[in-house]
């Protein structure tokens, strides 16, 4: 018997549009119009028009994604892409084949981009003397056309803050500083990028193991594994880590063909970057492009494995030091002075001291 | 299983039936929410450069409401302990819409990190490489899911009994979960501090009264947005409430406000009066540093409003003066809310590590996917609010059949059976 009721009701039908956002089914509702046979043609108009409004209120809410480019559409391939250090090297192939076709389509180039290891025995460390650097950021701009980091917006791994004489604090660090001509005689300069610590904060953090240290002690980033989260930036004492906040753009006249997977390949919106000590150079022999464009010579590396390596050399006899040592991150990359360490140099050349 | 997939179908229906001041509220939800979904799209297109966060500034509105939100979901337990472990009794009805305001603001939790996340097509990811233990984020990603299982088990259990006319096996399939989600709720929270307190390059988090800080400020807004939702219910349902479960969700306001009020002054204390070179972001969040003031106003007004909360409480309560707790629990639900997100989350960005001054703004497009996750989450609250009542009435149960309105009123949830009409 109450069966009925409830079917005739006819306000019960014409209530949709509440929560369909059409507005159709609010005011009406007090009104008569209801018969206890089933469904009116009135609910039924009504129920029509409420849930037609609701979903056309939803496709216009949802009508951005028509904007979406095809590169950033999730595909079967790229769901199913494994992380970096499950893939076998049929994988890593495939993968590889995807990201030249990506390029091609972008940039209408064929990139040579290739996966390459870690050498054995090797581990290595960067050296930065603070007394050589002149402030001239020639390694800022080495870096983004060596890195094909987005340009508009302009992400760059290396800040070289101008510091003032008699402070090695870096808050008291002037990021902006813009002179006709540097150094400026009262301050001097330090750089600053990711230091590749051996007790990385932002290694723990990631909840998804997308960036990971690597043998050779290069902290790196799998591009395509990261949720884009923030966390490790957070994390990071150094301010190293770079977001694409915006689809990355890069003209194709500045593209470096030259890649590998886990440095400098184009990198997607919403992904994590930063400086990985340029291991597609590195890791074949060469230098990385911040220490070759320094025009003072200011920067050294190398594989602190090796005793004879520059970056050995500087540690066995310069006064060096890390930021921010109390927080216990073990950086591999050292600031030093020209001034000779009077103890650690004593057996070395005489004239010292 | 038939009977209970009637149940949810009913339970469907009767979310879209309700008088015209239901319907203007949930219009008014849907509209919200459908914009909040159409900036999102924006910043699924445009990527976050939608939205006000920079590499210098890396978390905003986002975070800073998952954050608060995390600690209503908590409170919810504040009313769970003394009416089980107590045997309060009159505290039980307010138990069931204390949990499911938990599932509310834990799904709403849950939306704000997928809104903040830069790649949200890969969350799958988590399943399949998942860094447990060594990081918070994975423990909050548990420790969040588990609760709203939980949450969801104890009141789906609870009503669904009700629906039935069932007696509830309480020893079974209640008590041990509720004493589970007693432990859980706390978890919850200090996962989320643990989440900032454990990051060694941001001074102004690194403090091991975030935790504390934390339960003390999440059971101070929690049940005071519980206060003004009870009398809210009372008011525009046909619903009886304990109102005197107001006395004893007061006094849990006013002890958890007042220790969050004395930890605020430790931390205070200790980072002015060293006076070192890491308090640098508490200067800037209470006195700005040079130009640099964006977050001096909020800082004061959540501190003011915080403190005047604080006296109202203190006043000795008197049922019939119910508006001083009510304009006590608003104050406090907003101080909170900016202590939480603009005091705590933003200035441990500002400086940066390096020392860099850089201020943060949220964009239109970022405030009104929040409103929108709100809207969304109160209008999830209301339709749980919808079918509870009837079904703890007695007026929806599976032998009955629930007819929403009469012919001639048209404050139509009032005439199903209950003597109660609306209040003045």
């Amino acid at each position: 018997m109450n069966l009925r009721i409830y079917e005739g009701d006819g306000k019960s039908e014409g209530a949709c549009g509440g929560s369909c956002g059409c507005g159709g089914g609010g005011d009406g509702a007090g009104s008569g119009g209801m018969s206890r046979s089933g469904i009116t043609r009135r609910s039924f108009l009504r129920r029509g028009t409420a849930t037609a409004g609701g979903l056309a209120a939803l496709a216009a809410s949802l009508s951005p994604l028509r904007d979406l480019e095809s590169d950033d559409k999730p595909t079967v391939e790229k769901f199913l892409q494994k992380h970096y250090k499950e893939m076998s090297a049929e994988d890593m192939e495939s993968a590889l084949e995807r990201i030249r076709n990506e390029v091609e389509r972008r940039y209408e180039v064929r990139p040579d981009i290739r996966d390459i290891k870690p050498m054995d025995g090797v581990e290595f460390v960067y050296a930065l003397n603070l007394t050589r650097c002149i402030g001239c950021r020639k390694c800022v701009h080495a870096c983004v056309a060596e890195n094909n980091q987005s340009r508009d917006p302009e992400i760059q791994y290396i800040r070289v803050l101008e510091m003032p004489r008699g402070s090695v604090d870096i808050e008291d660090g002037d990021h902006h500083y813009d002179r006709p001509t540097v150094p400026d005689d009262n301050h001097y300069y330090m750089p600053v990028q990711c230091h590749q610590c051996a007790n990385p904060p932002c290694v723990k953090v990631c909840p998804v193991e997308a960036t990971w240290q690597e043998p050779d002690g290069i902290t790196v980033i799998d591009y395509d594994w990261c949720i884009g989260c923030r966390y490790c930036e957070a994390a990071c004492p150094y301010w190293a880590r770079r977001f694409n906040f915006a689809k990355p753009s890069l003209p194709t006249s500045d593209l470096n063909t030259t890649m590998s997977y886990l440095s400098n390949r184009p990198r997607q919106k919403g992904v994590m970057e930063k400086c990985h000590f340029c291991l597609h150079r590195t890791r074949e022999g060469k230098m990385p492009a911040c220490l070759e464009v320094c025009p003072v010579g200011a920067r050294k590396f190398g594989n602190v494995l090796d005793p004879e390596s520059d970056v050995s050399q500087v540690l066995k006899t310069k006064r060096v030091f890390v930021l921010k040592a109390e927080l216990n991150t073990l950086p591999r990359f050292f600031y030093y002075y020209d001034e000779r360490d009077p103890v650690g140099h004593r057996g070395g050349e005489g004239a010292a001291s | 299983m038939k009977e209970y997939t009637r149940f949810l179908w009913r339970c469907f229906r009767l979310s879209f039936h309700g008088d015209w001041r239901y319907y203007t509220w949930m219009l008014l939800l849907t509209v919200i929410a459908l914009l909040g979904l159409n900036a999102y799209c924006k910043q699924l297109v445009y990527g976050l450069a939608t939205t006000g966060m920079t590499d210098q500034v890396s978390w905003g509105l986002y975070i800073a409401n998952f954050t608060y939100l995390v600690g209503i979901a908590a409170a919810a337990v504040m009313l769970v302990i003394p009416a089980y472990i107590y045997k309060n009794k009159e505290l039980h009805d307010v138990v069931i819409f204390g949990e499911l305001l938990a599932v509310a603001a834990i799904v709403m939790c849950l939306l704000f990190v997928t809104a903040d996340l830069g790649r949200p097509d890969r969350f799958h990811h988590l399943m399949l490489r998942f860094n447990f233990p060594l990081s918070m984020l994975t423990w909050d990603v548990i420790v969040l899911n588990v609760y709203l299982v939980l949450n969801l088990h104890i009141c789906g259990y609870m009503i669904y009994t009700v629906y039935r006319k069932r007696k509830e096996n309480r020893k079974l399939f209640v008590l041990p979960f509720v004493f589970i989600a007693i432990v859980w709720a706390v978890s919850i929270h200090t996962v989320t501090a643990f989440l900032y307190s454990g990051l060694g390059g941001r001074p102004f988090w690194n403090s091991a009264v975030i935790a504390p800080r934390f339960i003390a400020s999440a059971f101070a807004a929690g049940p005071a947005f519980i206060i003004i939702t009870l009398q809210v219910i009372n008011r525009m349902t046909s619903h009886e409430m304990p109102l005197n479960a107001l006395k004893l969700l007061r006094q849990i306001v006013l002890v958890a406000m007042t220790i969050n009020v004395f930890l605020l002054l430790s931390e205070v204390f200790t980072d002015f009066y060293t006076g070192a070179v890491h308090s640098v972001s508490a200067q800037y969040l209470y006195f700005g540093i040079g130009e640099h003031t964006a977050l001096v106003p909020w800082i004061w007004s959540a501190i003011t409003m915080n403190l005047i909360a604080l006296f109202l409480l203190y006043l000795p309560y008197r049922g019939r003066r119910v508006w001083v707790l009510n304009t006590a629990c608003v104050l406090l639900i907003i101080g909170i809310w900016i202590e939480k997100g603009m005091g705590l989350i933003v200035p441990a960005f500002i400086p940066t590590p390096l020392g860099e001054f850089v201020e943060y703004m949220p964009t239109m497009n970022e405030i009104l996917v929040g409103l929108g996750i709100w809207a969304f989450g109160l209008l999830l609250y209301s339709i749980f609010v919808r079918i509870t009542v009837p079904v703890l009435n007695g007026d929806l149960s599976y032998d009955t059949v629930y007819h929403t309105e009469p012919e001639s009123k048209p404050a139509v949830r009032n005439a199903s059976g209950s003597e109660r009409s609306v209040p003045s």
